[in-house]
């Protein structure tokens, strides 16, 4: 009897003792979480003002904003997404509606999942080897290229899990009226995806949008406000990089500006998409 | 008639099947069928096809280009250094002598540091949403977990060289040496300069960073072990962790490596973050204060301003060495939750 209890015990004591640092376990993360959102809030607060959004880059000790840097973000972000939607939903087209029989489907949705998780600081070396070392100079041409590159991944995977979501019925139902399959896919199947979609574009939205590394030796960076794509462009990310590095007190100040636009931009695009996402389902 | 024969054809799509039978009826009602329009739609469907088809195919010849241009840039290098390039540890720009094994060094390290650490606090934050979490909590926990992923590697980077750096160097460091410091083997790895930066706060960033991926897959595999396992368990008076260690967690054993697997494939890569915080320095010690260089920090570092077409290349070799590396790492971890996914689908 008391060994049957010492045992009972020594379960019981295992169990809370595992749960208990299961439950602590969360609450590091979330605390790491929360540690990283305040200490942007504290340090990047003092720089957001009007003219961070008006003033191009500054010289070290003199004022200025990031204009130049968040025009050429936006510009190589959307140039990306433009290129990189159309692309990736009618690859997860093929996916989700032409993918049961042979090889390809299969294949490319294995190695669509690698390209996902592919380190995106080799995308930036691609790009530079097949693009950036034939034309000899920086341009936001060849950021936006390997922006894309990013993004394609990520569509093709949201647009075939959403389209898998549409019941076959309704396919069915389309067929049995008439339609030919690309009616059925682009007016009944893509259309009753479309929020999904969507998700799935703003998802690779917020995830290029924050990407560094491949922008490095790609856009690299320009001090000056420019419109032209085939030339070195600014852009946050790089611009924090670069200021955050330096000795130079306002520079340090733009960045933490820079990174509280990029991360409260990121994750709010995110918590949208993921309970929008959430409710469709 | 023809619009039959067009029906029974065996090459017909599924979908045109019932789209053949529609046409069908159709064609009894009408004494002439539509034949040029029935022509025009399976041109029109085959050619959607098609291009599908070639946008698939397009990922595939990404990969295939990417592969092709680093094995060809890396080659001069590869030519040059041979096969004991990845294992020399020189690295010198000024007399073009060079090899990968610091940098190699500092990327197995760093993510290896960030698995240890990354690898029980996910299983918690997992086993936290699956069996413990109220559920009304369970949704929004979830997203704030994948937010983590989301914040931009830069960020984290900032984040670790301004804030948790000097914290790092304060507090931790001088307790580590004269903790684990002085233990006899591994003591060598918690002694150094107590200055924040280097390869271990790198991997423990890095750790921190990796944890999202790792919690949310292993949360996923946990959520397909079927309800009546988990219940029989608890019937028999199993508590909660019991469940877990003896029940779930041999159940998923596969997809939870696939999840780690995943994790690792993300430190491996992980570039802006490791810049920050490792120092950025090409030498190889035992202490895991001294800072280091990682490939892809070296790449981040170097890459726009390698003067030499050998300093170059070579760093594209090392590019070639992380993408090989990610690209087996990931691979498996894709195999092992297929086969999770699959033997899940027997079993049903």
């Amino acid at each position: 009897m008391t060994q049957t209890s010492a045992l009972y015990r020594k379960r019981v004591r295992t169990n809370r003792v595992a749960l208990m640092l299961s439950m602590m376990a969360m609450i590091l993360g979330m605390s790491f979480l929360a540690w990283i959102l305040v200490v942007l809030l504290y340090k990047g607060f003092g720089a957001l003002s009007l003219s961070l959004f008006t003033q191009p880059t500054p010289a070290p000790g003199s004022d200025g904003g990031l204009f130049n840097a968040i025009l050429g973000s936006v510009m190589m972000v959307g140039m990306s997404t433009f290129v990189a939607t159309p692309i990736g939903i009618l690859a997860g087209i093929y996916l989700s509606e032409f993918g049961r029989k042979g090889w390809l489907a299969p294949t490319t949705r294995f190695i669509n999942d690698i390209l996902l998780s592919a380190p995106s600081i080799v995308i930036g070396v691609f790009i530079y080897t097949v693009y950036v070392a034939q034309v000899q100079h920086f341009s936001g041409l060849a950021g936006s290229m390997a922006l894309a590159l990013i993004a394609i991944p990520v569509v093709v995977r949201t647009t075939e899990n959403m389209l898998n979501l549409v019941p076959a019925s309704l396919r069915e139902a389309a067929s049995a009226l008439g339609a030919p399959r690309w009616k059925v896919v682009l007016y009944v199947v893509l259309r009753a995806a479309r929020a999904g979609v969507l998700t799935g574009i703003l998802l690779a939205v917020a995830r290029v949008s924050g990407e560094t590394a491949p922008l490095l030796f790609t856009a690299l960076n320009n001090q000056f406000t420019s419109y032209d794509l085939n030339a070195p462009m600014a852009n946050l990310p790089v611009v924090i990089f670069q200021f955050a590095m330096s000795p130079y007190e306002n520079w340090n100040s733009l960045a933490w500006g820079g990174a509280i636009l990029i991360t409260f931009g990121v994750l709010c695009l995110n918590i949208v998409v993921r309970t929008m996402f959430r409710k469709k389902i | 008639m023809s619009s039959h024969s067009t029906a029974l054809e065996p090459g017909a799509a599924p979908g045109r099947g019932s789209n053949g039978r529609a046409a069908d009826a159709l064609a009894a009602k009408q004494p002439d069928p539509p034949r040029d329009s029935t022509r025009t739609q399976r041109f029109q469907d085959a050619l959607f096809h098609q291009v599908t088809r070639f946008f698939a195919f397009s990922v595939l010849a990404i990969l295939a280009a990417i592969i092709a241009s680093l094995l060809y840039g890396a080659w001069p290098a590869l030519h040059e250094f041979g096969a004991g390039f990845p294992f020399s540890a020189e690295w010198n720009p000024v007399t073009d002598k060079f090899g990968g094994l610091i940098s190699v060094y500092g990327t197995l390290s760093t993510s290896l540091i960030a698995l240890i650490v990354a690898v029980p606090v996910s299983f918690g934050i997992a086993i936290f949403l699956t069996e413990l979490c109220p559920p009304a909590l369970r949704a929004p926990l979830g997203i704030a977990v994948e937010l983590l992923a989301a914040v931009p590697s830069i960020i984290y980077g900032m984040w670790g060289l301004f804030v948790f750096a000097p914290l790092f160097a304060d507090y931790v460091q001088p307790a580590l040496s004269v903790t684990l410091g002085k233990l006899p083997i591994i003591g060598a790895l918690f002694q150094g300069p107590e200055n924040g930066i280097g390869i271990l706060s790198a991997g423990l960033i890095l750790s921190v960073m990796v944890v999202p991926f790792i919690a949310s897959v292993t949360r996923d595999v946990f959520e397909v072990v079927p309800g009546i396992l988990k219940e029989s368990a608890y019937g028999l008076g199993a508590t909660t962790w019991e469940v877990v260690w003896n029940v779930v967690l041999p159940y998923t054993r596969v997809g939870v490596i696939g999840g780690v697997m995943l994790g690792l494939g993300r430190a491996l890569g992980e570039t802006m973050a490791v810049t920050f915080v490792i120092g950025n320095a090409h030498r190889i010690s035992p202490s895991l204060y001294e800072a280091g260089n990682s490939i892809a920090s070296t790449l981040a570092n170097e890459f726009a301003e390698a003067a030499s077409d050998l300093h170059v290349s070579s760093l594209i070799a090392l590019g070639l060495i992380l993408f090989f590396v990610t690209f087996v790492v990931l691979a498996l971890s894709k195999i092992l939750l297929m086969r999770l996914g699959r033997s899940e689908g027997e079993k049903t």
